[in-house]
């Protein structure tokens, strides 16, 4: 008899841990790459930010439509001269360990951001002159000069809050076991196999969650991610290729969420970085403006892309409400770029040294620019180079024009900036010009769009003509994910947002 | 015997020192500037600087390799740039991972290579030999990824049997770790099956027509007896050399098939870590990977002396 009762225990166990294993909604989401480090203040990886989503909530989100949006925070106010802004925080807010979320874990968190061995997130908070705590739930923050684009910065891992206790506990360590205050908390990760979260119980919306727990698995190539999908094993996968997408939404079981990126795909070209700048599409403006007219953004789009992607002319993407519609995206005209040739004087061919980071996309649209501008009179020589050695490259002027992407930032500030104004870091070609600076620089200083536009507008201009990027266009974020997944919202930044998406 | 192990032993020590000298010198070939690409996108020069001084790689590199050896000797093998954990826990966390699926290919590859060699020999000539020779062909000559990715298109999109990727570990669940790691397995298993089935089928022909295997054929043992005892055991030798330097490679990590099967193992660590420059993690995978290599070159000698007693003098 009792051999019998135990096994009937044991069944009877079984069962129930089975019951409860079933009624457990996990959400399998596959990534494209192993995410780095899980701190907020250390990270500064695109697909980290993916994870941070689910994981570190911010003071503030941004909508559809790159509206700011109250998260932990429900309003700020700046003051007339733009130096103080008053940010009041949402009440009964509690981090993954049940410390609160109140104002002096803000000022402990962007204190943090700002003073840490390390830290990514200084030169975004570097506007930032101290952290006041005005009451629990209110914080101002005390600027050295105006920053409109500074509650943009907050809207992402700048504006994420950790739960000071963990964090002084963990030190440089707490990214092996984050505390924050997101709809999910931290269980394990194996590095390259998983990151695993599960749900908040003290979650301030909590009632938008649907999810037990979240699995993250960095799968990098492209086709078995979709495998993966196609055959169940995940439930949600990033960065799908342009080349899949007609594979995608032929499958009954699969649907397509898709958003043109805050960045954009261009070619940096080397005005004044070293010996490499001194060519004649260096210094004259108008070989650049011949290469940038012999090409046809449509047809790259056509060729590479299956016509998927958005053709652009400008920092920011044709849908983005910064888009200056006084430069529309031109077509492609080669009598103008023969023409301006002939103008300049240059001997032709013009021989281009053009470096191109390796992938398969970035390979064929470097082909196609390559075709494009030998009908006008270039000779473009393609460099393909493994990213890390095109960095270094691009930084050491060992190019005369460089194919580069950036993922792009909320604000247009991050899109222009740090590429346009003098000794800028991410002016490879080291362009200069003292008017472009003041125009970026003022453009910080206002608020709203209806201020700031303007002033880009003539930022623009002078850049359409003289500057060093050209621009061609705009990536689709590609999240694919199965017909079970119901509710999801796609965001302009690409990332993947929870929050109201559940199971059918 | 024992002091032959020792002297092989002995011999250790130098052979890991240059290598690890070499590990460092050729890392330092490699372009791109590591302190560049952990800066992240927005590249802040302070955070630069910041970073060369905390990897101390604004040291000369004879420096760097000082305070490197000097960490390793005290068993710490540094920390990930990029992840900030130690490396000795990453390859800790690897390890098991690489080891499993090295040594399911490797029964795989001796099941297959060296029963058809036998077979392929014992029947030389007819039918089935030429048949074992183009499986042998196909297997040394299809790729491995796509192999990999058929595979995945067919078992587990198409029919629905196994997982598509990623990895169970067998002491959370045995069967599910089965049907995660049994693809890349077979992926890794087929390329080495091929070389060891023609390697096997050349020394059992040799030995096959032997003088020895003539006489005991003439003493009158069964066939069985012919080829298990006295040829196979005589054939083997060279397999055990090949097969110890495969296995050697498997364990340095299968870099595509890792990739395509999303397996954590050396291949996947190794490949991020070249990508973003992280010395570290690539100095202490590759270090330990060399020193298994190195083990198992002096394992297999040893199998040698054991096969062959007239190496034991």
């Amino acid at each position: 008899m009792r051999p019998l009762l135990k096994a009937l225990i044991a069944a009877t166990c079984l069962a129930a841990s089975g019951g409860a294993a079933l009624s457990q909604s996990t959400i399998r989401i596959g990534l494209a790459e192993d995410p780095d480090v899980l701190d907020p203040s250390l990270a500064r990886t695109y697909v980290g930010r993916i994870v941070f989503a689910s994981l570190c909530d911010k003071l503030f989100d941004i909508d559809e439509k790159l509206n700011v949006v109250p998260q932990l925070a429900l309003s700020h106010a700046t003051s007339d001269d733009g130096k103080q802004v008053t940010i009041k925080l949402r009440p009964g807010v509690k981090f993954h360990d049940g410390e609160p979320m109140d104002a002096a874990a803000v000022k402990y968190s962007l204190e943090r951001h700002m003073t840490m061995q390390g830290s990514f997130r200084r030169p975004e908070l570097s506007s930032v002159d101290k952290v006041e705590v005005v009451d629990p739930l209110t914080v101002r923050l005390d600027l050295k000069a105006p920053f409109s684009p500074l509650i943009a910065q907050l809207t992402d891992r700048a504006g994420m809050m950790v739960s000071p206790k963990a964090a002084a506990e963990a030190g440089d360590k707490f990214g092996q076991k984050p505390i924050c205050a997101g709809p999910f908390k931290f269980v394990e990760r194996v590095q390259q196999d998983r990151i695993v979260l599960e749900k908040h119980a003290d979650y301030w919306n909590k009632a938008n969650i649907h999810f037990d727990r979240v699995v993250f698995q960095p799968i990098v190539d492209s086709t078995v991610r979709l495998a993966n999908l196609r055959s169940g094993q995940l439930d949600l996968i990033e960065r799908a290729l342009a080349t899949d997408i007609k594979e995608i939404r032929a499958n009954p079981k699969l649907k397509l969420a898709s958003v043109v990126e805050l960045g954009y795909q261009g070619v940096t070209m080397n005005i004044d970085n070293k010996d490499a700048g001194k060519t004649s599409l260096g210094q004259d403006p108008r070989v650049r403006q011949a290469f940038a007219a012999a090409i046809d953004r449509k047809a790259i789009n056509e060729v590479v892309f299956n016509g998927e992607f958005v053709p652009g002319n400008q920092w920011i993407s044709p849908e983005n409400p910064y888009f200056q519609q006084s430069f529309p995206v031109p077509g492609r005209d080669v009598e103008k770029a023969k023409k301006l040739l002939k103008e300049s004087g240059v001997k032709l061919p013009v021989t281009v040294d053009f470096m191109v980071p390796n992938g398969p996309e970035t390979r064929q649209v470097a082909e196609v620019i390559q075709a494009m501008t030998a009908e006008a009179g270039f000779d473009v020589k393609i460099r393909v180079t493994e990213f890390a050695t095109s960095l270094i490259q691009a930084e050491q002027g060992n190019y005369q024009a460089y194919m580069l992407a950036w993922s792009g930032r909320t604000d247009p500030d991050g899109n222009s900036f740090i590429f346009h104004a003098c000794n800028q870091p991410q002016n490879y070609g080291k362009y200069c010009n003292k008017d472009v600076d003041a125009l970026l620089t003022e453009a910080r200083a206002k608020n709203g769009i209806e201020a700031r536009k303007p002033i880009y507008e003539k930022a623009t201009k002078i850049l359409q003509e003289e500057g060093s990027v050209l621009y061609l266009y705009h990536r689709k974020v590609l999240i694919a994910h199965s017909d079970k997944v119901d509710g999801y919202r796609q965001m302009p930044d690409g990332l993947v947002r929870l929050t109201g998406t559940k199971f059918k | 015997m024992l002091s032959l192990i020792g002297k092989r032993l002995l011999q250790l020590i130098p052979t890991v020192f240059f290598v690890s000298v070499i590990i460092f010198s050729l890392q330092q070939l490699l372009p791109g500037d590591p302190a560049l690409i952990m800066a992240g996108e927005e590249k802040d020069p302070e955070v630069i600087e910041q970073i060369r001084k905390q990897y101390r790689l604004d040291q000369p590199v004879p420096v760097q390799y000082l305070y490197w050896m000097k960490g390793v000797l005290s068993g710490d093998l540094g920390e990930s740039m990029r992840i900030k954990v130690p490396v000795a826990d990453l390859v800790m966390e690897k390890l098991p991972v690489t080891l499993q699926l090295a040594t399911m290919a490797m029964i795989i590859a001796l099941v297959i290579g060296v029963g058809l060699g036998v077979v392929s020999a014992v029947k030389q000539g007819r039918a089935i030999d030429y048949a074992v020779n183009v499986f042998g062909l196909i297997g040394i000559s299809t790729p491995n990824f796509w192999l990999g990715i058929m595979m995945i298109f067919f078992f587990a999109v198409h029919l629905g049997w196994l997982p598509a990727s990623g990895y169970v570990s067998p002491f959370d669940d045995f069967w599910a770790s089965m049907k995660t790691t049994i693809m890349p397995a077979f992926v890794l298993g087929n390329s080495i099956a091929g070389v060891l089935m023609r390697h096997t089928r050349s020394a059992m022909l040799q030995a096959m027509s032997s003088d020895y295997v003539r006489t005991a054929r003439a003493k009158g043992l069964s066939e069985k007896v012919v080829i298990i005892k006295h040829a196979m055991r005589n054939a083997l030798t060279p397999i055990i050399t090949l097969g110890a330097l495969e296995f050697g490679t498997l364990l340095s990590g299968a870099v595509l098939t890792e990739q395509i099967f999303t397996i954590p193992g050396f291949g996947k660590l190794i490949v991020d870590a070249v990508f973003n420059r992280d010395y570290a993690v690539v100095q202490g995978v590759v270090l330990v990977t060399a020193t298994t290599y190195i083990v198992l070159n002096l394992l297999a000698d040893i199998g040698y002396i054991l096969v062959n007693p007239r190496l034991r003098g």
